[in-house]
C-alpha cells in the first residue's frame, strides 16, 4: 500500500526502462493491467508487451465526443482518460456474494464467495484524477464500520504506477477539482513522459518502498534538475489547457439550496437516463443485488452487480420509486456527486475527469449545468 | 421461525429464534434484513426485542415477493436474518420527560419496541401518550396489546380514516387526536413512525403542542439492498437511511421532506 | 346558570378567542348549558339547523347513512371541538347525523340568535366568522388527508 511521499528519490528511465518495469511486475506475478487501444477507444486491459500500450495515439474529447487521432510523435501516454476507470477492478461489475445450500432439516448452509482478490493487480499508467478517485472509492469500501473485503484486499495488493497528464482532455477539468494533473500521492511510481530535444524518456517518482524496491531493479539513470524542470513544464502546460473549469466555490450549498432550480427541468428534457455517466464515473459506487436459485430450489446465489441511480427503480418502495422522473433522477445523481458526497465524505464525489461530459450521449456538461444554476440562483431563491 | 401471529388481513408477526449463532444485541427502533430462501432480502423493523425466550419479532405486511413469501411461510421455516442495522429510538434522552408516540398503519411496528421499554421502566418516564392511525379498525395492528399497555400507564388513542358499522372509537386523521393529549410539549420527547406524508403533518401538529423539531424522532423507509451504506438505495439527501438512519431527528431532515422526489 | 356562567364556560374555546369580554358576553347571552347522555341523537341529518355546540367533553359521532352499509362514522369531536357551522348560511340545516358516543356536556349556542346579533354588531360578526373559518379550514385539511389513503398498500 503507497505511503505518503516518501523523500523524493528520482531517476530516468527511457523506452527500454518502460518495458523492463512492465517485464519486472509480471516477473514478479502481478497482473499488470493498462491502457492500450481496441474498439477505437483506450481501454484498461490486461497488458502483456509495452507494445500494447496507445503509443503515438491521442483522444479529442468534448461533450457527446471521443475519437483516437495519430499523433505525430511516439507518446505512450498522450492522451487522456477513456471510458475505463481503474473501479471496474477493485469493484467488479459483478461479483458472487454468497452461495447457500438447502440442508434436509429445513435451514440452509451459507459458502462465501470470493473474498480474497485472486488478482495482484498493478496499474499502469493511474493519472491523478484517478488516483483521487480510487481513495473516494477507499472511503466507502474501506470504512472501518463495513469493510467489502474483496475490494480490500485487491486494494492493499495492488502495486500503483501513475503517470503525469502530458495531454489535457478536451472535458478535462482536475485542476477545477484540485485533483491534478500531478499526481501527489497514493503511489509506488509516478512516470512524466518527457519528449525533448529528440529524446524519449520518463522522470520517475519514487512513492513508496515498494516502488522504490521495483525501481532498483531497473535500467535507470540519474534525473538532472533539469529533467525535473521538464517534468514540471510538461504538468504546467497541461494544467493550463484544461477544457473546461468548474467553480467549486460553496458548491454544496449552492446546489442545496437550489433543489427546485428550472435547470433541473432543463436538462431532464436532454437526460435520456441511460446510465453512461455513472457506468464510466470513476467514483460511482451504487451496486444492486440480484438473488437467484436453481429450478430445484435447493441452492441459491446472492450476486452483486453495478447499478445507477438513473434506473427507474432504483429508489423503489413498494407503491412506487421515490424519483420517479427523470428530473428527480438527475437532481440526485449531480447533488450526490457534488453537494451531499461532501457531507457524507468530507470532500467531492467529482475528480474533474470529464468522462460523464464525453460519454452523454446528449453531451449535457456538468460544468455547465452548474454554472448555469449559479448564476441565476440569486434570482430564483431558495 | 417458532410462530407466526396474524394481526390483520396482510400483516403478520414473526417470532424468530436463532439456529445456529444467536443474533447481536438489537436496540429499539433498529431493523434487521431477512431473506427468504432464493427470493429476496428486505429490511424489517424489530417490533419486539427478544426477552427471555430469546425470540425477536417481526411485524411484516405482506406487498410484494418477499414480504409474501415470509407471511405465507410456517412455523418451522428458516429465516436469513442479518443486522441488526440503523440506529435506535433514543429512549434514554427521553427519561424524565413527557413522551409522545404517533404510529400510523404498520409504522407501530417499529415503534412497539419503544413501547416495551418504556412499560419496562415507566417510572423513568412522565405522562406518555400513544396516538395510533390506521386505516380502518381491520388494520390496526397489535390490538390485543393497546388495552394492556393502557391499564400500564399509556393513554393509547386509536384513530381510523375510514370506519365500519361496529367501529365504536375515533375517525379522523390521526393529528386530530392532538389537542387531546395531556403533556407537557415544552419539555416533551415524540417518536413518529408511518407514511411519509402522515410524518409531515404529525410533526407540524407536534410542534403546534410545543414539542421542539430537535426532539422530535421519526423514522424513514428507503428502498435497501446492502443495509451497510454501500449500494447507494437508500440515500436520502446528505443522509444513508440505513446507517444515518432509519431513525433522524425531526429537525435535521424537515429541509429534505420538504422536496419533491428527493 | 346566568349568562356569566356560561361565559367561563365558553372561555377556553378556540372559536372565542378574537372576542373582547363584551363580545363573549353577547355570545353567552345566546348560549345554556346542555348534557346529551351517551348513545343519543343530538341532531339527525335534513333537521333545522338552529343550534351549535361548544364540546366540553364527552366525544360525538358525525355519522352518514349509507344504503346496504348502515351509517357510517366520517368524524368524531371531543373536548374543544365545536360541533355544526350550518347555521351559518342558508338553508340552514343538518348535511349529517350527530351521536353522543359518550356522555356529553356542551355550551348549545342558538344560531338564530347569534346571527342577529352578528349583523347589529358587525364588529362581532366579522371576529365570529374569522375563528369560525379557521375551525372549517382546520376540518377540511382534516378531511383531506384520509382521502389519500396513506396507510395504504401502496
Amino acid at each position: 500500500m503507497p505511503t505518503a511521499a516518501t523523500p523524493a528519490t528520482r531517476a530516468l528511465l527511457d523506452v527500454d526502462g518502460l518495458r523492463a518495469l512492465l517485464d519486472a511486475l509480471r516477473a514478479e506475478g502481478y497482473t499488470v493491467v493498462g491502457p492500450t487501444v481496441e474498439d477505437g477507444a483506450v481501454l484498461y486491459r490486461e497488458l502483456e508487451r509495452v507494445d500494447e500500450l496507445p503509443r503515438g495515439w491521442t483522444d479529442e474529447q468534448e461533450a457527446g465526443t471521443y475519437r483516437l487521432k495519430r499523433r505525430d510523435d511516439d507518446a505512450y501516454f498522450g492522451y487522456a482518460v477513456g471510458p475505463h476507470s481503474w473501479k471496474q477492478f477493485l469493484f467488479p461489475s459483478r461479483s458472487l456474494l454468497w452461495r447457500a445450500r438447502r440442508d434436509e432439516d429445513g435451514g440452509f448452509t451459507l459458502e462465501d464467495g470470493a473474498t480474497e482478490s485472486d488478482a495482484r493487480y498493478a496499474f499502469l499508467g493511474v493519472r491523478s484524477c484517478e488516483l483521487h478517485a480510487i481513495a473516494i472509492q477507499d472511503k466507502v469500501f474501506m470504512d472501518p464500520a463495513a469493510t467489502d473485503p474483496t475490494y480490500a484486499s485487491g486494494r492493499s495488493g495492488a502495486f500503483m504506477v501513475a503517470v503525469n497528464c502530458g495531454e489535457p482532455g478536451g472535458t478535462c477539468f482536475c485542476v477545477s477539482m484540485e485533483t491534478g494533473p500531478k499526481a501527489t500521492f497514493g503511489y509506488d511510481l509516478a512516470l512524466t513522459e518527457l519528449l525533448d530535444g529528440g529524446r524519449h524518456a520518463f522522470l520517475v517518482e519514487v512513492g513508496s518502498e515498494a516502488g522504490a524496491r521495483v525501481l532498483d531493479a531497473l535500467p535507470s539513470q540519474a534525473a538532472s534538475d533539469g529533467d525535473v524542470a521538464t517534468a514540471d513544464a510538461v504538468v504546467a502546460s497541461t494544467a493550463a489547457r484544461m477544457g473546461r473549469t468548474m467553480d467549486t466555490t460553496d458548491i454544496r450549498d449552492l446546489l442545496m439550496s437550489n433543489l427546485e432550480h428550472p435547470r433541473w427541468d432543463d436538462v431532464a428534457e436532454r437526460c435520456l437516463s441511460c446510465t453512461n455517466c455513472t457506468l464510466v464515473c470513476p467514483t460511482c459506487f451504487c451496486s444492486s443485488i440480484e438473488d437467484v436459485t436453481d429450478l430445484a430450489g435447493d441452492e441459491a446465489e446472492r450476486h452483486r452487480r453495478w447499478d445507477s441511480c438513473f434506473t427507474a427503480d432504483h429508489s423503489y418502495l413498494h407503491g412506487g420509486s421515490v424519483r420517479a422522473t427523470t428530473k428527480a433522477r438527475y437532481r440526485q445523481w449531480l447533488t450526490h456527486k457534488l453537494a451531499t458526497w461532501i457531507d457524507q465524505f468530507d470532500e467531492s464525489g467529482c475528480v474533474g475527469c470529464g468522462r460523464c461530459l464525453t460519454w452523454c450521449p446528449v453531451g449535457i456538461d456538468i460544468t455547465e449545468e452548474v454554472a448555469a444554476i449559479r448564476a441565476t440562483s440569486d434570482e430564483v431563491g431558495a | 421461525m417458532r410462530e407466526r401471529r396474524r394481526e390483520t388481513h396482510d400483516t403478520y408477526t414473526l417470532a424468530l429464534e436463532p439456529v445456529d449463532r444467536s443474533l447481536r444485541p438489537a436496540a429499539p427502533g433498529q431493523f434487521h434484513m431477512l431473506w427468504s430462501f432464493g427470493i429476496g432480502e428486505v429490511p424489517i423493523s424489530i417490533s419486539g426485542l427478544p426477552e427471555t425466550d430469546g425470540a425477536v419479532l417481526h411485524t411484516i405486511r405482506s406487498v410484494g415477493t418477499v414480504t409474501g413469501a415470509l407471511c405465507d411461510a410456517d412455523a418451522g421455516a428458516v429465516v436469513g436474518v442479518r443486522g441488526p442495522y440503523g440506529t435506535s429510538w433514543d429512549l434514554d434522552d427521553a427519561a424524565g420527560h413527557d413522551v409522545v408516540i404517533v404510529a400510523g398503519g404498520i409504522g407501530l411496528a417499529p415503534l412497539r419496541t419503544a413501547v416495551t421499554q418504556i412499560l419496562a421502566e415507566r417510572d423513568r418516564f412522565g405522562r406518555v401518550a400513544l396516538l395510533v392511525g390506521a386505516r380502518a379498525p381491520g388494520e390496526i395492528v397489535f390490538t390485543n396489546e393497546l388495552p394492556r399497555w393502557r391499564s400500564a400507564g399509556i393513554d393509547v388513542q386509536v384513530t381510523v380514516d375510514s370506519a365500519t358499522p361496529d367501529w365504536r372509537g375515533d375517525v379522523g386523521v390521526v393529528t386530530r387526536l392532538f389537542p387531546r393529549v395531556d403533556v407537557d410539549g415544552a419539555n416533551a420527547r415524540a417518536f413518529v413512525c408511518g407514511p411519509e406524508i402522515m410524518i409531515r403533518f404529525a410533526a407540524a401538529g407536534l410542534e403546534e403542542l410545543g414539542v421542539a423539531p430537535g426532539r422530535i424522532r421519526i423514522a424513514m423507509e428507503r428502498n435497501m439492498k446492502c443495509a451497510i451504506g454501500h449500494c447507494g438505495h437508500c440515500l436520502f439527501g446528505p443522509m444513508f437511511v440505513c446507517k444515518d438512519g432509519s431513525v433522524f431527528p425531526y429537525d435535521v431532515m424537515a429541509p429534505y421532506l420538504a422536496v419533491r422526489e428527493l | 346558570m346566568t349568562t356569566h356562567d356560561i361565559r367561563e364556560l365558553l372561555q377556553p374555546f378556540g372559536l372565542m378567542r378574537n372576542l373582547e369580554p363584551a363580545q363573549l358576553d353577547l355570545v353567552a347571552g345566546c348560549g345554556q348549558n346542555t348534557h346529551f347522555d351517551a348513545r343519543t341523537m343530538i341532531f339527525r341529518d335534513g333537521e333545522p339547523a338552529d343550534t351549535f355546540y361548544a364540546l366540553r367533553s364527552g366525544k360525538v359521532a358525525l355519522e352518514i347513512n349509507v344504503p346496504q352499509r348502515g351509517p357510517l362514522v366520517i368524524d368524531t369531536l371531543g373536548p374543544g371541538d365545536v360541533l355544526g357551522w350550518s347555521w351559518l348560511f342558508p338553508p340552514y340545516r343538518w348535511h349529517f347525523d350527530a351521536r353522543a358516543v359518550e356522555s356529553t356536556s356542551a355550551v348549545a349556542l342558538d344560531g338564530k340568535c347569534l346571527r342577529d346579533k352578528c349583523s347589529d354588531d358587525p364588529v362581532l360578526g366579522y371576529r365570529l366568522m374569522r375563528s369560525f373559518t379557521q375551525v372549517v379550514i382546520d376540518r377540511l385539511q382534516a378531511t383531506r388527508l384520509p382521502l389519500l389513503d396513506v396507510y395504504g398498500p401502496g
